[in-house]
């Protein structure tokens, strides 16, 4: 390791560090926007009209099956040159609108998933004791549809934080693009870059040991036997 | 078989003249899951304060029946009328049309239901099970919910496990928070979707134990969905034998259990004895 040079490293740690801020602020803001979008898509979902839910996973589909790397820089840079509704926007709402919307069919899928999985008898439970509609999911379903997914959204707060160094290549300057920049005037990549890769190592691996034992304990809440059985039982239901 | 059906008709006619004073009436119900009809025109009137049991083989559209009433499935053709107002239609200038939620909650609230497999609110204690109903929809101040709650709670014999959550409860126990719970909403019917049968054989008594105790009290009308013909016998005021999808035989539970005419209610019997 001749080449490693401890003074680069601790000039450069400062330097990088700052970039830390913006990073952790653009993870929370992109991930706030999935969730919120990713709402919207699950209310749609279950909305009644046909069409509509046809649109839905169309475009859940589309934007899906297009890399983050794409829509990034499609809407940092082509969405100006769009007539009648191009709009120039700054790299940071760029990040936030491309990655948030990305990820967010991901959650919506999440929240699908965690409402799909309350038994019919709970749904029909809250009918004959004729709950309201907002309070049946205030009460009833959501306080079940949302524990056993907090393990899964917890994982994609982890994944987010990961791909927020892409919106680097747009100039959103998080701790990459700082080390980026230290490299690029000095002709010194490796301690930067080292320092990168150690602040997320750091950051990412205690909150997915957290994200472990959160699990864990939902599972134990959510006793797998009993889940078991009442799914059994409820498949017989209609007689 | 000609002579069984007049004696059918005369029975079913007898208790559908006298409707103005029943506080649930089925008129010309059907019901189609698919291309499957599952109910062909049933009429029939509830008295309150009526029990009564409704027996038939597996398919024979008894749990369809109740589950119409709780607003679960929607008739295909018919009108139910509950307490003089019409469950599934409401008028509007002058016209019937499809009830709205709005419509189908102000009738409901009359209605309490009792599943078979319990449907107890997971992520709440016993008694949050009871009180959660009656303090979110029926607006009750939170601590008389909670008085009248532990008192229906007691009653079924569980005033001491107030604080479990389901989980930690049998299912003979569970069965009877699922009782006290609809019973503090004070409905004026009850449904009972074969609260028995899942059931392990030794808890079966506790529960039936209760609802005999309910039953006594007299002014609620009691609808059980059963195989228990013993206790069919025992408290119900009327005996409906389903068969096919119609209302094949019915009458007080001593004629009926014990002294059909149908057939295919006397094979059924004799399969049930064995």
């Amino acid at each position: 390791m001749s080449n490693w040079q401890w003074d680069t490293f601790f000039e450069a740690f400062p330097l990088v560090v700052e970039g830390l801020g913006i990073t952790i602020s653009l993870t929370f803001a992109c991930y706030l926007c999935a969730l919120i979008v990713g709402f919207i898509w699950t209310f749609i979902g279950r909305m009644k009209m046909k069409p509509l839910r046809w649109v839905l996973s169309w475009v859940m589909e589309f934007i899906r099956s297009t890399p983050p790397l794409v829509q990034l820089f499609f809407l940092y840079f082509a969405w100006p040159m769009v007539p009648y509704v191009g709009v120039t926007l700054d790299p940071f709402t760029c990040a936030v609108l491309g990655l948030g919307v990305h990820y967010s069919t991901y959650i919506g899928e999440v929240y699908r998933s965690g409402i799909d999985n309350v038994e019919k008898g709970q749904w029909e439970a809250s009918k004959a004791l004729n709950f309201s509609t907002p309070k049946k999911w205030t009460k009833i379903i959501l306080p079940q549809a949302i524990p056993p997914t907090i393990p899964m959204l917890g994982n994609y707060l982890i994944i987010m934080f990961k791909e927020v160094p892409l919106a680097s290549t747009i100039g959103v300057v998080g701790i990459l693009q700082l080390a980026n920049n230290y490299g690029a005037q000095n002709f010194r990549y490796l301690e930067p870059l080292t320092i990168v890769a150690i602040l997320f190592l750091v950051l990412s691996y205690p909150s997915a040991l957290l994200i472990k034992k959160l699990e864990n304990k939902m599972n134990r809440r959510f006793d797998k036997k009993e889940a078991l059985h009442s799914m059994k039982e409820s498949k017989g239901a209609v007689s | 078989m000609s002579e069984t059906s007049v004696v059918t008709n005369e029975s079913a006619t007898e208790s559908t003249t006298n409707n103005e004073d029943a506080i649930v009436s089925y008129k010309n119900i059907t019901k189609s899951f698919g291309d499957v009809e599952v109910l062909k025109g049933i009429d029939l009137d509830i008295k309150p304060a009526e029990k009564v049991a409704l027996i038939g083989p597996s398919g024979s559209g008894k749990t369809t029946i109740i589950r119409m009433l709780m607003t679960l499935e929607q008739p295909t053709s018919g009108e139910i009328i509950v307490d003089g107002k019409n469950l599934w239609h409401m008028e509007k200038n002058g016209e019937l049309v499809p009830a709205t939620e709005k419509h189908l909650r102000e009738v409901r609230g009359d209605i309490g239901m009792v599943f078979q497999h319990f449907n107890l609110f997971p992520h709440m204690t016993i008694l949050e099970n009871c009180m959660t109903a009656p303090i979110h929809v029926q607006k009750e101040d939170k601590a008389s919910a909670k008085k009248r709650s532990i008192e229906m709670l007691e009653k079924v014999g569980l005033g001491d496990k107030l604080d479990n959550y389901p989980s930690q409860l049998s299912g003979g126990q569970k069965q009877r928070v699922a009782m006290a719970r609809a019973l503090v909403m004070r409905p004026k019917v009850m449904l009972f979707d074969e609260v028995t049968s899942a059931l392990d054989p030794e808890l079966v008594g506790e529960v039936l134990e209760v609802i005999r105790d309910i039953a006594k009290e007299g002014e609620m009308a009691m609808v059980l969905v059963t195989h228990e013909m013993e206790f069919a016998l025992d408290i119900a005021d009327r005996v409906i034998f389903l068969d096919n999808g119609v209302i094949a035989e019915q009458g007080p539970p001593s004629k009926v259990l014990e002294n059909p005419d149908n057939e295919r209610l006397q094979q059924f019997l004799h399969r049930f004895r064995g």
